[in-house]
């Protein structure tokens, strides 16, 4: 190829007007041994263009879709989770239902006399709980033998 | 569509996607797993596939996504750990060695250039993409290519010229 040719390629080349097939005609220019002096500085830039396309990806692809077994994963166990907890709940809210069931009076008499005797049992032990705690009293005479109060 | 098929259509440019990740990600493993992932995801368009009427451009364009996306999640985080904070920053011998490797000064200056330009020198330099390929691959037009492609090379002369006069005057 021509010297003045060569430069205006160059001209274009760096203007981005050239063809793939002009930009062909430059690389092998500077790949080869003669080229002009005043040249010479855009050789690295050619050559490097040329051992770039060199690298190859040589990694395996792993084309088996691992994301689908863990999407059936995670169901499976969540249903196993569902009826664990299912199971669960159901014995144990069935037998506080069989418990909360305690009988009812169909005669009012009667039913009036057990819920006395129901309050009087907790009034007695009410009481068992105030005389337990009269010994403040004692507390209280006590402190004011002391500090005097008149 | 089964494995072998799938192989035979993505082996012409699975290269390809590796050396344009490489270009953006700069990081050899980091380009690897880019290609994995965009060969991955081409794999479950699977049958998809046959919409499209360039699977390459297509997987091209998906690759560029990808690693501007990779680029960008990494510049977001605030907690950076740095490497060379710790380390010598001063060249190994033998990086000093290849530095004086005039090839590897082109790579450094086209690694300098902004995301867009690196884009566009490695399709149309390296793997020789015709402008209306690069045009659908990057999502735009041809007169702007062109620009940036020539803002580009006119850089890469620039700074070898600057180099090769070095000392000279």
């Amino acid at each position: 190829m021509e010297l003045d040719k060569t430069e205006q390629l160059l001209e274009k080349y760096f203007d981005g007007e050239t063809s793939i097939q002009e930009e062909n005609e430059l690389r092998a220019y500077f790949s080869s041994s003669d080229v002009a002096q005043h040249l010479e500085h855009y050789k690295p830039m050619f050559g490097y263009f040329s051992t770039a396309k060199e690298q190859h990806f040589e990694q395996q692809i792993p084309l088996t879709a691992r994301k689908r077994k863990v999407a059936w994963i995670s169901v499976a166990a969540s249903v196993v989770v569902l009826l664990g907890a299912g199971t669960f709940a159901y014995f144990n809210y069935s037998q506080p239902q069989q418990n909360r069931d305690l009988g009812t009076y169909d005669n009012p008499e009667v039913a009036f006399r057990e819920t006395q005797k129901a309050l009087e049992m907790l009034s007695d032990n009410v009481n068992v709980g105030v005389e337990s705690v009269q010994y403040i009293n004692e507390y209280e005479v006590t402190r004011d033998k002391i500090f005097i109060v008149d | 569509m089964n494995q072998n098929d799938f192989m035979q259509l993505v082996s012409p440019f699975k290269d390809k996607i590796f050396r344009v990740a490489k270009r953006l990600l700069v990081s050899t493993e980091e380009a690897e797993d880019a290609t994995q992932e965009v060969l991955v995801k081409l794999w479950n368009k699977n049958d998809g596939l046959s919409v499209y009427n360039s699977v390459e451009a297509l997987a091209m364009t998906m690759t560029k996504n990808y690693c501007l996306d990779q680029l960008k999640s990494k510049r977001a985080s605030n907690l950076k750990i740095v490497h060379n904070n710790f380390t010598d920053r001063t060249p190994s011998l033998q990086q000093q060695v290849e530095d004086s490797d005039s090839l590897t000064w082109v790579e450094k200056v086209i690694n300098q250039l902004p995301e867009q330009q690196r884009l566009i020198i490695q399709m149309r330099d390296i793997e020789q993409y015709e402008y209306e390929e690069i045009a659908k691959i990057l999502e735009m037009n041809e007169t702007a290519i062109r620009v940036a492609l020539s803002r580009a090379r006119k850089t890469i002369r620039e700074f070898m010229t600057k180099t090769h006069r070095y000392g000279i005057g």
